[in-house]
C-alpha cells in the first residue's frame, strides 16, 4: 500500500511536467491534497510530541515540479499561490526553494538558467510575509502544540525568507530579472529580512553595473543608508556619474528623480556638489523630451531654493563679461573638479527657446529671482508624453489662426526642405 | 415753518397752473387733515427726499377706484366666457373731441384700404386726384387740349388750359359763369358732382366731334396727297415746300411754357447705377451658372435634342383652322388608344414628362446612366411626339382597335428608323456630355459618397469637382451648407489619408488636393482644426496603445506624415501656442523618441519628420532636442560597429544592438556610382524589391539629407547660448568617426558644408544675470482720498458690480411692491365678497320679514274673522 502510494506520488510528480496545463494543475492539486492528508495522518508514527509532522519530502516533489529548468511555469505557479497563503506551507516551500536553488545552481556550475531563475522569481516574489506574529493563524495542518514549534515564530520565517533570497541572489541573474528583482526589492524583500545589511553586497554590485540597473539599485541603497546606517563611500560621486542622457528616457525616470530629490534635499551638501548636479542635469536636459523637461526645470529651481549658494549659476553680476569656453567640464567624474560654480546655466537659457510652450515658460522662470516656496514636483514626475499631448489637444482655442500664404501643393512652399530631398513618386 | 411755507407754495403753484380738475386735488392737498408728513430726523444737504409728504386718503381712494375698474370687473365676469368687445376707435375715450375722433377713424379706414390687395394687380394703385379729378384724366385732357389748340385763337389761353395748368382754382367759378344762363334757367345751384359730370359729358362730346373732324380732315389730306403724288411726278419739286410752309404757318407755335414742362417731364431722371454685387450674390450667380450648365449637360447626356423640345409646342389642335395647312408625314400617323381614352393619355404623358424633368434636376448622381436608358427615353419621346401629333385628327379616328394596333406597330417601326438616325447623331454629343463633369454637386454626406464621386477621375477633374461643390454650396446660399462643407473637410482629409496608404500612393493627387483643403480651411478654421486635431489624437492614441502592448512603437504610415505636412501648410507653425500645431509638435516628438528604428524605411520616415520639425521651426527658430538626437542617431547607424567614443546616442538609438549599421555602405562600386537624387516618398509604403545597389544609393541619399539637415540646424540654432553643447556630439561624430574619405565626392561636399556650418560659430558666453526685481514700494500712511460723485449712492465696486447691486435692489423693491399689491388685491376682493354676502343676507332677512309680516297679517285677519264669527 505504501509502495503504491510512493509510485502514485512519483507519477504525479512526473505529470507536473506534462504539456497540458489541465493535467499539471490537476496533478498539483492532488499532490497538495496528499500533502494535507499526510500531514494530518503521518505515515511514520510520531515518536515524541512536538515533532513536526509536515511531509517535507512530498512538498519537495511539488516544488521541484513547480520549478522546471526549461520552461516558463508562471501559470502553474500562480495557481499555486493560493496554497502559499498557509503559513506552514509557505515556510516549507521557502525551505525547499532554498535547497532546490542550491542544488540546481551547483549542478549547472554558475551557468545562467533563465527559465529556472524566472520560475524561482515568480514563485518567491509574490510571497506575502506576515508583519506580526499574531497574524500567523492560517495553517494547513492544525497542530495542538504549535506554540512551541519553530514554525509559528515570525523570526524563524524571516530567517528562512532571508536565506532563500540570499541564495537566489548569490548567482548571476539575467538583466531583465535583475531589474525585476531590484524593482520589488525595497518594497517586499528588505522589510522582511532580519539583517537587511546582508543585501548590501548585492546592491553595491548592482549599483556599480551602471545604466538602469544602477538607478534601480539606488532605491534599495537608499533604504539601507536611511534606515540601517549604511556608510557608502563616494555615494554622491557615484550618483553624479549615473547621470547620463538616458535618465530622461528610461521608464524608471520618476523613481530615479524622486530619489535624487531626496538625496539632494539635505541642506548640508556642499555648494559645488549641488552646482555640479544642476549643471549636469541641465546639460543633459538639452537632449530630453518635453515631458522630462517639464519635470527637470522645477527640480532645478528647487535645488536653487535649497542651496542659495548655487544661485551664481543664474545670477553672476560681477563676472567676466565674455568667455570663450564654458568653464564646466562635463567629462570630469569628480563633482568637485567640474568647475560648475564658475559656470552659468546657459542650457536653461537655450531651453527658453524650446518648441513646447510650457517648457519655454518654465525655463523663463529662471530669469526672475525665484520665489521662496518650493515647487511641488511629485505630480510632474510621472508625466508622460501622451498625457501632455492630451492636455494640448483638449485645450479650447478661442480662434484658430490660419496660414496666410496660399499653398501651391504639398511641397510648394518657398525654400521647402522637402522639395530638395524628397520626390512625390 | 419755513419748510411748510415752501411746501405750500409748491402745492399752490400747480393748482393755479392746471385746470379745475386739478384744483380739487389741491384742495385736498392743502387740507391739513389729509396730509401726512414723514418727519425727517436729520436734514441732509443735497439729498432729495421723495416721500416726505403723503396723501393717504387720496391714494387709497385712487387705488380703490382703480380696483373697481379692473379687479372688480374681472371678479364679476369670473365665470362668463363671452366677451363683448367694442372695436370702434376711441369710443370710450373722452379726451378726444368728436371731430378728432372722426378724423382719426377716417385715417384708420384709409390705412386699411391702403396697399394692394393683389400684388399682380398693377392698376390698383391709389388714384391720385387733384381737385377731385384723377390726374391721369387731366393729363389726357391736356393732350387733347394741346393737340387741337389750333382750332382756338392763338396766343390766348383757353379756359380749359388754364384749368389744367393752374389747378383750376377758378375753374369752378368759370364753369359757373359759362353756365350761368342755364343755371339761372334751372334756378338751382348744382352740386359739385353734377357739375363735374356735366363737364365730363361736355368734354367727351367735344372730343367726339373733334375726332370726327380730324378724321374727315385726314381723309381729305390723304386724298389730296394722293392727288398730289400723281401730279408730283409731273412737276418739279418746288411746290411741296411752299405747301409745307403753309402748313407750318398754319400750325400754332407751341407754347414755351408747355415746351419746358414737357422737356422737364421727359428729361432723364437720375437713375441709381447698378450697385456692386456682394459675395453672396456672386456666389448665387455662380451657382446659377453652374446649375444651368449642369442642366444643359444632363440634357445632352441623355440625348434630348433641342429640336425635340421645340417641336412639342408646335402641335396643332384638332379644331385648328389654320390656312397654311401642311400635310406632313407625321400627320398621317394615327392615334394609339389606351383604354379607349385619348386625352388622358396625353396628359399623363405630359405629367410623366414633368416628372422626368424633375428627375433631371434632381439627378445629379445619375451621370452614369447607360445608353439603353437614353435610348428608351428617346423612344418614349418619339411616342410622345406621335401622341401629340395625332391630336390633330381627333375627330376622324373611328377606326377599330386592331387597325390602331397595326398602325402602332408600323409607327414604331418608323420611329425606330427615325431613331437610329437620331441616335447616331446624338451619340457623339452624349459621349461628350458623359465625359464632361456635372456642373452642380451636392455636398457628400458621407466619406463613401465623396470617394465614389472622386474615384476614377483625373486630378484636374477632382479639383474641378471639389471647386464646384464649394461654389454650389457656398454657406451664404443656404442654411445647412456651412455644416456640410465643414464635414467635407474631414472627408477630404480622410480621402487624402487613403490615397497615401495605397500601395502606390497617389502623391501627385494629394499634392493638388491640398488646394481645396486650404480653401476650406480658410473658410472654416474651427472645423478644420477640429478635424485635424481629431486625426492627430487618433494617431497619438494608436501610438500609445502600441507602446503599452508591445513596449515599443513603430513609425506610422505615410498618411500620418502627410497629415503632419498638411498641418504646416494650413496653419502658421511659428505661433507660440497653436491649437493644432502644438499637438502636432508633441506627436512628432513622440514619434522621434518612442519609435524604434529598425529598417531603412524607418530611417526615411524619421528623416521626414526631422524635415517637418525643421520646417515647423524655420521661422520661430525654436529648439527641438529630439531633432538633434535623431540626426545623431542616424549618423551613428551609418558607422561600422565599434565602441562609440566621445558621444552618447539617445533613445531610441542604442550604442549597441542589432539595428546598427542600417545606413552603412561598404560596397565601393555603389559608393562610386551614387548620385544625389531625391528620395521618392512611395518607398515608405512600398517595399520595393530593389537591388542592393539601389538600397545602398538610398542609404547614401539619406546620409546626404542628414548632413543637410545638420547644416540647417546649425544655421537655425546658432543664436542659442549653448549651441556648442547641443552640437557637441554631432561634431565629434562628424570629425572623428565618419569615414569621410570613403564617401563619394558629392557626399563629401554635403559633409563639408555641414561641418563648416558647425565649426564656423564662435564660442561666446556671457554670464547670466537675473532680471532685477521691482522694488517693493514703501507703505504709506496718508489717507486715501476718493472723490464722491453722488451722495447717497454706494461707491465701492466696479461699474459692473454697481450695476449688479442696483439691479438686485430694484428687483427687491419690485418684489416687495408686487407682494403688497397682491395682498391689497386680496383684501379688496375679500371685502367685496363680504359685502356681497351681507347684501344677500340682508335681502333674505328682509324677505323673511316681509313673509312673516304678511303671514302675521293673514293670521290676524283670520283671527279677526273668527272672532267676528264667534261674536256673531
Amino acid at each position: 500500500m505504501r509502495h503504491r502510494y510512493r509510485d502514485c506520488v512519483g507519477c504525479l510528480g512526473e505529470l507536473m511536467g506534462h504539456e497540458a496545463f489541465q493535467v499539471k494543475e490537476l496533478a498539483l492539486c492532488t499532490l497538495m491534497k496528499f500533502v494535507e492528508l499526510e500531514a494530518q495522518y503521518p505515515l511514520i508514527k510520531i515518536e515524541w510530541k512536538g515533532t513536526l509532522t509536515f511531509p517535507c519530502d512530498l512538498l519537495k516533489v511539488v516544488v521541484d515540479g513547480l520549478l522546471p529548468t526549461h520552461e516558463d511555469a508562471s501559470l502553474l505557479i500562480s495557481r499555486f499561490q493560493e496554497y502559499m497563503e498557509y503559513d506552514d506551507v509557505r515556510y516549507f516551500v521557502m525551505k525547499a526553494v532554498t535547497a532546490s536553488v542550491g542544488q540546481v545552481m551547483q549542478k549547472t556550475k554558475e551557468r545562467p538558467l533563465p527559465f529556472y531563475q524566472q520560475n524561482v522569481f515568480s514563485l518567491i516574489s509574490p510571497i506575502n510575509m506576515p508583519n506580526k506574529e499574531s497574524e500567523m493563524v492560517k495553517f494547513m495542518v492544525k497542530q495542538d502544540n504549535r506554540e512551541e514549534l519553530k514554525l509559528s515564530r515570525l523570526q524563524a520565517h524571516k530567517q528562512v525568507f532571508e536565506k532563500m533570497w540570499l541564495t537566489f541572489l548569490k548567482h548571476k541573474l539575467p538583466t531583465g530579472l535583475y531589474k525585476k528583482v531590484l524593482v520589488i526589492l525595497h518594497d517586499s524583500v528588505l522589510p522582511y529580512m532580519n539583517e537587511p545589511t546582508l543585501m548590501m553586497d548585492f546592491l553595491t554590485v548592482a549599483y556599480g553595473i551602471g545604466g538602469a540597473i544602477s538607478l534601480l539599485a539606488l532605491n534599495g541603497l537608499f533604504i539601507l543608508i536611511h534606515q540601517h546606517n549604511l556608510e557608502y563611500p563616494d555615494f554622491y560621486k557615484k550618483l553624479y556619474s549615473l547621470l547620463d542622457p538616458s535618465i530622461y528616457h528610461v521608464k524608471y525616470r520618476a523613481r530615479f528623480f524622486h530619489l535624487t530629490d531626496l538625496f539632494l534635499s539635505s541642506s548640508h551638501l556642499p555648494a559645488y556638489l549641488v552646482a555640479a548636479f544642476i549643471k549636469r542635469l541641465s546639460r543633459l536636459a538639452l537632449t530630453a523630451p518635453p515631458e522630462a523637461l517639464l519635470m527637470i526645470i522645477p527640480f532645478i529651481c528647487n535645488l536653487f531654493r535649497r542651496h542659495p549658494a548655487c544661485r551664481v549659476l543664474v545670477h553672476r553680476p560681477g563676472g567676466p563679461a565674455d568667455m570663450s569656453e564654458d568653464p564646466y567640464v562635463m567629462e570630469e567624474e569628480e563633482p568637485s573638479k567640474s568647475r560648475a560654480l564658475e559656470s552659468s546655466l546657459w542650457e536653461i537659457q537655450s531651453l527658453q527657446n524650446h518648441y513646447h510652450p510650457d517648457v519655454a515658460k518654465a525655463a523663463a522662470v529662471l530669469n526672475q529671482s525665484l520665489s521662496e516656496m518650493e515647487d511641488d514636483i511629485s505630480g510632474l514626475l510621472e508625466l508622460s508624453a501622451s498625457e501632455l499631448f492630451d492636455k494640448e489637444v483638449k485645450k479650447k482655442a478661442v480662434d484658430v489662426p490660419l496660414e496666410f500664404e496660399q499653398v501651391r501643393g504639398l511641397f510648394g512652399k518657398k525654400n521647402d526642405i522637402f522639395a530638395e530631398h524628397f520626390s512625390l513618386d | 415753518m419755513g419748510k411748510a411755507a415752501k411746501r405750500k407754495r409748491k402745492v399752490s403753484v400747480p393748482s393755479t397752473a392746471k385746470g379745475p380738475v386739478k384744483s380739487a386735488m389741491a384742495v385736498v392737498k392743502s387740507n391739513p387733515f389729509e396730509v401726512k408728513v414723514n418727519r425727517q430726523k436729520f436734514d441732509i444737504l443735497g439729498r432729495k427726499t421723495k416721500n416726505d409728504v403723503g396723501l393717504p386718503g387720496v391714494s387709497r381712494s385712487k387705488a380703490i377706484k382703480k380696483r373697481n375698474q379692473t379687479l372688480l370687473k374681472e371678479y364679476k365676469e369670473r365665470e362668463k366666457t363671452n366677451v363683448f368687445k367694442d372695436k370702434r376707435f376711441g369710443e370710450y375715450n373722452t379726451k378726444i373731441t368728436p371731430e378728432e375722433k372722426m378724423i382719426r377713424r377716417f385715417a384708420l379706414e384709409r390705412q386699411q384700404n391702403y396697399g394692394k390687395k393683389n400684388i399682380y394687380n398693377l392698376n390698383e394703385d391709389e388714384e391720385l386726384t387733384h381737385y377731385g379729378q384723377s390726374l391721369a384724366e387731366i393729363e389726357k385732357l391736356n393732350d387733347i387740349v394741346d393737340s387741337d389748340s389750333d382750332t382756338e385763337e392763338r396766343g390766348t389761353l383757353s379756359a380749359e388750359l388754364t384749368a389744367a395748368h393752374f389747378g383750376g382754382g377758378g375753374g369752378l367759378l368759370r364753369k359757373k359763369v359759362s353756365n350761368e344762363q342755364q343755371d339761372e334757367a334751372e334756378e338751382k345751384p348744382k352740386s359739385r358732382k353734377e357739375l363735374l359730370e356735366e363737364m365730363i359729358a361736355k368734354s367727351k362730346q367735344e372730343k367726339q366731334e373733334r375726332q370726327t373732324r380730324r378724321e374727315s380732315a385726314l381723309e381729305l389730306t390723304e386724298k389730296l396727297d394722293k392727288d398730289w403724288k400723281e401730279i408730283q411726278t409731273l412737276i418739279a419739286h418746288k411746290t411741296p415746300k411752299s405747301e409745307r410752309k403753309d402748313k407750318e404757318t398754319e400750325k400754332p407755335k407751341p407754347d414755351e411754357y408747355d415746351m419746358i414742362v414737357r422737356e422737364l417731364g421727359f428729361e432723364m431722371k437720375a437713375k441709381p447705377s447698378e450697385r456692386l454685387k456682394t459675395e453672396e450674390e456672386l456666389a448665387k450667380e455662380e451657382q446659377a451658372r453652374l446649375q444651368k450648365l449642369e442642366a444643359d449637360r444632363l440634357r445632352r447626356m441623355r440625348g434630348i435634342d433641342e429640336e425635340a423640345n421645340k417641336k412639342r409646342p408646335s402641335h396643332m389642335s384638332a379644331d385648328d383652322l389654320a390656312d397654311g395647312f401642311i400635310l406632313d408625314k407625321d400627320d398621317r400617323r394615327l392615334l394609339s388608344y389606351k383604354d379607349g381614352k385619348i386625352n388622358i393619355e396625353n396628359e399623363e404623358e405630359k405629367e410623366e414628362d414633368e416628372g422626368e424633368e424633375e428627375e433631371e434636376e434632381e439627378g445629379e448622381e445619375e451621370d452614369n446612366e447607360n445608353e439603353e436608358e437614353s435610348q428608351e427615353e428617346s423612344a418614349s419621346e418619339n411616342e410622345e411626339d406621335d401622341a401629340a401629333d395625332s391630336h390633330s385628327d381627333l375627330e376622324s379616328d373611328l377606326e377599330s382597335e386592331e387597325e390602331a394596333a397595326g398602325n402602332k406597330e408600323e409607327k414604331k417601326h418608323k420611329a425606330n428608323e427615325n431613331e437610329s438616325q437620331n441616335v447616331e447623331k446624338s451619340d457623339l454629343k452624349r459621349e461628350a456630355a458623359k465625359s464632361e463633369l456635372p456642373y452642380t454637386f451636392s455636398v457628400p454626406e458621407s466619406y463613401e459618397t465623396l470617394k465614389s464621386l472622386l474615384a476614377g477621375r483625373t486630378i484636374e477633374e477632382q479639383l474641378i469637382i471639389l471647386e464646384r461643390i464649394q461654389k454650389c454650396n457656398h454657406p451664404s446660399l443656404a442654411v445647412g451648407n456651412k455644416a456640410k462643407l465643414e464635414k467635407l473637410f474631414g472627408f477630404l482629409l480622410e480621402y487624402v489619408g487613403e490615397l497615401a496608404t495605397l500601395d502606390l500612393p497617389e502623391l501627385r493627387t494629394i499634392d493638388k488636393l491640398v488646394l481645396p483643403l486650404y480653401n476650406l480651411c480658410q473658410m472654416f478654421p474651427e472645423a478644420a482644426s477640429d478635424s485635424i486635431k481629431f486625426i492627430l489624437r487618433d494617431a497619438a492614441h494608436d501610438l500609445e496603445e502600441v507602446i503599452e502592448v508591445k513596449g515599443r512603437a513603430t513609425y506610422p504610415g505615410l498618411d500620418t506624415l502627410i497629415y503632419l505636412k498638411i498641418v504646416s501648410l494650413l496653419f502658421p507653425t511659428s505661433d507660440f501656442w497653436h491649437p493644432v500645431v502644438t499637438p502636432a509638435f508633441m506627436y512628432m516628438s513622440q514619434l522621434l523618441t518612442k519609435c524604434r528604428v529598425t529598417t531603412l524605411q524607418d530611417v526615411i520616415k524619421g528623416l521626414f519628420i526631422c524635415c517637418l520639425f525643421l520646417e515647423y521651426v524655420s521661422l520661430s527658430r525654436r529648439f527641438v532636442p529630439e531633432l538633434i538626437n535623431f540626426l545623431l542617431g542616424v549618423l551613428h547607424i551609418s558607422l561600422p560597429k565599434k565602441k562609440a567614443q566621445g558621444y552618447t546616442v539617445v533613445h531610441p538609438f542604442t550604442p549597441v544592438g542589432k539595428n546598427l549599421e542600417l545606413l552603412l555602405v561598404c560596397d565601393k562600386e555603389d559608393l562610386k556610382s551614387w548620385e544625389k537624387q531625391n528620395v521618392p516618398l512611395s518607398i515608405v509604403t512600398r517595399l520595393k524589391e530593389t537591388s542592393r545597389t539601389e538600397i545602398n544609393h538610398t542609404r547614401l541619399s539619406c546620409l546626404a539629407l542628414c548632413f543637410d539637415l545638420i547644416k540647417k540646424c546649425a544655421a537655425l540654432y546658432e543664436s542659442l547660448p549653448s549651441f556648442h553643447e547641443i552640437m557637441h556630439p554631432v561634431r565629434i561624430l562628424l570629425t572623428q568617426h565618419l569615414p569621410v574619405n570613403e564617401y563619394p565626392e558629392k557626399l563629401q561636399e554635403w559633409y563639408h558644408s555641414a561641418l563648416k556650418e558647425l565649426e564656423n560659430r564662435v564660442k561666446h558666453y556671457t554670464p547670466l544675470i537675473c532680471e532685477k526685481k521691482k522694488p517693493v514700494p514703501l507703505k504709506q500712511y496718508t489717507p486715501k482720498i476718493v472723490k464722491v460723485l453722488e451722495f447717497g449712492r454706494k461707491q465701492a465696486g466696479s461699474k459692473k458690480e454697481q450695476e449688479r447691486k442696483q439691479l438686485i435692489q430694484r428687483h427687491k423693491r419690485e418684489l416687495k411692491g408686487a407682494i403688497r399689491e397682491i395682498r391689497k388685491d386680496n383684501q379688496y376682493l375679500a371685502r367685496m365678497q363680504l359685502s356681497e354676502i351681507m347684501e344677500r343676507d340682508s335681502a333674505r332677512k328682509r324677505k323673511v320679514k316681509e313673509l312673516l309680516g304678511s303671514l302675521a297679517t293673514q293670521e290676524g285677519e283670520w283671527k279677526a274673522m273668527k272672532r267676528n264669527k264667534w261674536k256673531n
